[in-house]
C-alpha cells in the first residue's frame, strides 16, 4: 500500500477490520455452537435460554459409539462404583449401556456408517484420482479429435442433478444386485468424481513443461517411462489437491447413499439425521455424530487452503 | 487424420518406436474412462428414457407397458409440478442474490489490509466443505424456536423458522447463504486482487470518487468471475435436494428434486418419475452449456 494514508482512508480501513471480524464471528457461529452442543451433558443442550457457559464432558460420544438403553431403575452403589469411568457418565445421564449376557458392550449404529464413508470415500477417491491422471494427460498431451466434445461430456456428466441419475441407477443396481453394498456406491462416487478429477488434473498437468518429457524422451525413456518418472512426481501437488477434493465430495454426499443404501453399506450422511427421527432427540449425541463426521473435512479444508479456488472452479481459475 | 501428428518428436527417431506408440497410449489412457463414463452415467439414462415412455412402478412385478408420450403430457399440464418449478425459482432467485450479496460484500472487505487475512479467509471457506445434509440437520438445531441459538440471539421469541410455510423456504436460502457465501466471496477475490492497482491510482489522481471507481473499473473487471460464480451456484441451487429435504416437509419448500424423490422413491411411479428426469435433464444441460461456455471465455484470457 502506499505509504500516505488520508485520515479518512484510515478509519476506513479500521471499519472495514471490525466488519471482517464481526462477518467473521458470524459465520464460524454455527459451528462453534455444533461442537460446543457435542461436549454438553444432556440436560443442558435445550436450555432456555442457551448455556453458553459450562464444563464440557465427553459423554456425548460414548452414547454415540455404544449401545444404550433408558434406566428403569437407578444402579445400585456397588453396581455405579463397580462401573468403568465412561460408563458412569452414562448413568449420570439417566441412561445406560447395553451389555450382552457375558458382559460385553455393543457399538451403537454409528461406527459402522463412520467406516463404511471411510472405505467407500478413499477407495472411490483412489480410482478416480488414478483414471483422471491418465485420462487427463492424455488430453494433455495427445491431440484427439473431438477433444472439446469430450472434454464437454465428461464435465456434463458431472453436472446432472443426483437424483435423476439415481432413478435408472437403482433399477440396474437391483437387477444386478448392487443395492446396498460398498461396491455400488464406490462406482457411483467414481464417476461422479471423475470428470472433477480430469478437469482438475488437465490444469495441473498442463502447467508441467512438454520439454521435460522431451528431454527424458531424448535420454531413451520411453513415454511410459516418461510419464511415471518425469510427469507423476512433478504432478505430486496436484494430484494430492485432486484426491483431498474427490474425498471430501464423497466423504460428503447424500442423495446416491439415501437412495442406493439401507444398512450394510450406509455412509454417515443418511445415517445422521435419521437418528433425529421423532419426539425429542438428544442433541448431544447427534452432535458429537456431526462433529467427529465434520472434523476430517476441517482438516483438509485447512490443508487446501492455497488449492480451493481452483479446485471450486474446475481448474479455471488460477491463483 | 489429425490422429497422426500427434507430438512434436520425430515419428522415425529411436525413441518413438521404443515402447508403445503414442497413439495406443492415449487410447489407454483416454478410452477407459470414456468407456466408463458411458457404461454408468449414459447408459442409466438411455435406460430411464425407455421407461419414460412405460406406466411402470419399480414397487410391483407388473410388467412395463409401453404408453407413449402420456406421461410427458400428464407431467406439463400438472398444476401441481408448475408450483414446484415456481418454488424451486424463488429458492434459486433469493439463495443466489443473497450469495452474491453477502459473497461479494465480504471479498471487497477482505480485499485490504487486513491483519491475518489468510487464516481468516481459510476459516471463511469452511462452511462450503461441510455435507450439505449434516449441515441442514444442525441449522435445524439453531432454527429451533423454543432452545434455539438464532431466535435468542436475535430475541425473536418464539420465531416458527421452519415450521411457518412461508418462512421455511427463506430459512433454507439463509443456511444456503450461509454454506455457499465463501463460495462467491473465494472467486470475488481472486477477480479482486486480479484489477491492475495502477488503474486504482489513476483513479485517484483524476480524482474519481468511490462510487465511480467501483461501478467503473472494479465491477466491470470483475464481473466475468463473478458471472462463474452465479451460473455454477445457480446450477447448484437448481438441484438443491439434501439440505431442504432434511430441514423441513413443507409443501412450500418441495423444490424439484424433492418432487422428483418422492415421485421415484415414496410414491413408486418410476415411468413418470424417469420422464420427469428428463424434463429436469434438459433444462440442467442447457444452463450447463452456458457454464462451460463461459469458463472456456475466461480461461482463455
Amino acid at each position: 500500500m502506499a505509504a500516505v494514508q488520508t485520515t479518512s482512508e484510515r478509519a476506513l480501513n479500521k471499519v472495514a477490520i471490525i466488519s471482517v471480524l464481526i462477518v467473521t464471528i458470524i459465520f464460524l457461529a454455527p459451528i462453534y455452537w455444533i461442537v460446543s452442543t457435542s461436549f454438553k451433558p444432556r440436560h443442558l443442550a435445550t436450555t432456555v435460554p442457551p448455556t453458553i457457559v459450562f464444563e464440557p464432558e465427553i459423554s456425548p460420544f460414548v452414547k454415540l459409539t455404544l449401545r444404550r438403553s433408558q434406566l428403569r431403575e437407578q444402579p445400585t452403589p456397588e453396581e455405579y462404583t463397580a462401573a468403568p469411568w465412561w460408563e458412569r457418565l452414562v448413568f449420570d445421564g439417566g441412561e445406560k449401556i447395553v451389555r450382552s449376557g457375558r458382559g460385553e458392550v455393543q457399538l451403537s449404529g454409528y461406527p459402522s456408517r463412520f467406516v463404511n464413508s471411510l472405505i467407500i470415500a478413499i477407495t472411490s477417491t483412489i480410482l478416480a484420482v488414478a483414471m483422471g491422471t491418465i485420462t487427463a494427460y492424455g488430453f494433455s498431451r495427445f491431440k484427439m479429435p473431438g477433444e472439446q466434445d469430450w472434454l464437454f461430456f465428461i464435465l456434463s456428466t458431472r453436472m446432472l442433478p443426483p437424483v435423476v441419475v439415481a432413478i435408472p441407477m437403482f433399477l440396474m443396481y437391483r437387477v444386478v444386485g448392487l443395492n446396498d453394498t460398498h461396491v455400488g456406491l464406490i462406482i457411483l462416487y467414481t464417476a461422479f468424481n471423475l470428470s472433477f478429477s480430469v478437469w482438475l488434473m488437465k490444469g495441473f498437468i498442463d502447467e508441467i513443461p512438454k520439454e521435460y518429457e522431451e528431454a527424458a524422451l531424448v535420454d531413451g525413456y520411453t513415454r511410459m517411462e516418461a510419464f511415471f518418472k518425469v510427469v507423476l512426481p512433478e504432478a505430486a501437488t496436484g494430484i494430492a489437491a485432486t484426491a483431498v477434493f474427490c474425498f471430501i465430495t464423497a466423504w460428503n454426499e447424500y442423495a446416491f447413499a439415501l437412495i442406493m443404501t439401507r444398512r450394510d453399506a450406509q455412509t454417515a450422511p443418511p445415517f445422521i439425521p435419521s437418528q433425529v427421527g421423532s419426539g425429542l432427540p438428544d442433541w448431544t449425541v447427534i452432535a458429537a455424530g456431526t462433529f467427529l463426521f465434520l472434523l476430517p473435512v476441517a482438516i483438509f479444508t485447512f490443508l487446501l487452503r492455497n488449492h480451493l479456488l481452483r479446485g471450486m472452479s474446475f481448474g479455471a481459475i488460477r491463483k | 487424420m489429425t490422429t497422426l501428428t500427434m507430438t512434436r518428436l520425430d515419428p522415425q527417431s529411436r525413441a518413438a518406436r521404443r515402447g508403445m506408440s503414442d497413439i495406443s497410449i492415449r487410447n489407454l489412457f483416454i478410452i477407459p474412462t470414456i468407456l466408463f463414463l458411458i457404461i454408468f452415467n449414459i447408459f442409466p439414462l438411455l435406460y430411464s428414457l425407455y421407461y419414460s415412455f412405460t406406466d411402470f412402478r419399480a414397487s410391483t412385478n407388473a410388467p412395463a407397458n409401453w404408453v407413449g408420450l402420456a406421461n410427458y403430457r400428464e407431467l406439463l399440464n400438472d398444476p401441481f409440478i408448475w408450483t414446484n418449478f415456481a418454488i424451486t425459482a424463488k429458492y434459486v432467485i433469493v439463495s443466489v442474490a443473497g450469495q452474491v450479496i453477502v459473497g461479494f460484500g465480504v471479498a471487497m472487505l477482505l480485499n485490504r489490509d487486513i491483519p491475518f487475512k489468510g487464516l481468516i479467509t481459510t476459516l471463511l471457506l469452511l462452511p462450503m466443505m461441510l455435507s450439505m445434509a449434516v449441515v441442514g440437520l444442525f441449522w435445524k438445531l439453531l432454527y429451533d424456536p423454543s432452545f434455539g441459538i438464532i431466535n435468542y440471539a436475535l430475541g425473536l421469541g418464539r420465531f416458527e423458522w421452519l415450521s411457518d410455510p412461508d418462512m421455511a423456504l427463506y430459512a433454507v436460502a439463509i443456511t444456503d447463504i450461509w454454506m455457499w457465501s465463501p463460495f462467491v466471496m473465494l472467486l470475488s477475490l481472486a477477480g479482486l486482487s486480479a484489477v491492475p492497482k495502477h488503474l486504482y491510482e489513476a483513479a485517484a489522481i483524476d480524482r474519481a470518487g468511490p462510487l465511480y471507481t467501483f461501478f467503473r473499473i472494479t465491477l466491470p473487471l470483475v464481473a466475468p468471475i463473478l458471472m462463474i460464480a452465479i451460473i455454477f451456484r445457480t446450477m447448484e441451487a437448481f438441484k438443491t435436494f439434501d439440505i431442504a429435504y432434511i430441514m423441513t416437509s413443507q409443501p412450500t419448500t418441495e423444490m424439484i428434486a424433492i418432487r422428483l424423490y418422492k415421485m421415484a422413491f415414496q410414491e413408486w411411479q418410476t415411468g413418470m418419475s424417469c420422464a420427469f428426469a428428463y424434463i429436469v435433464l434438459i433444462m440442467v444441460v442447457a444452463i450447463t452449456n452456458i457454464y462451460v461456455k463461459y469458463l472456456n471465455k475466461v480461461k482463455e484470457r
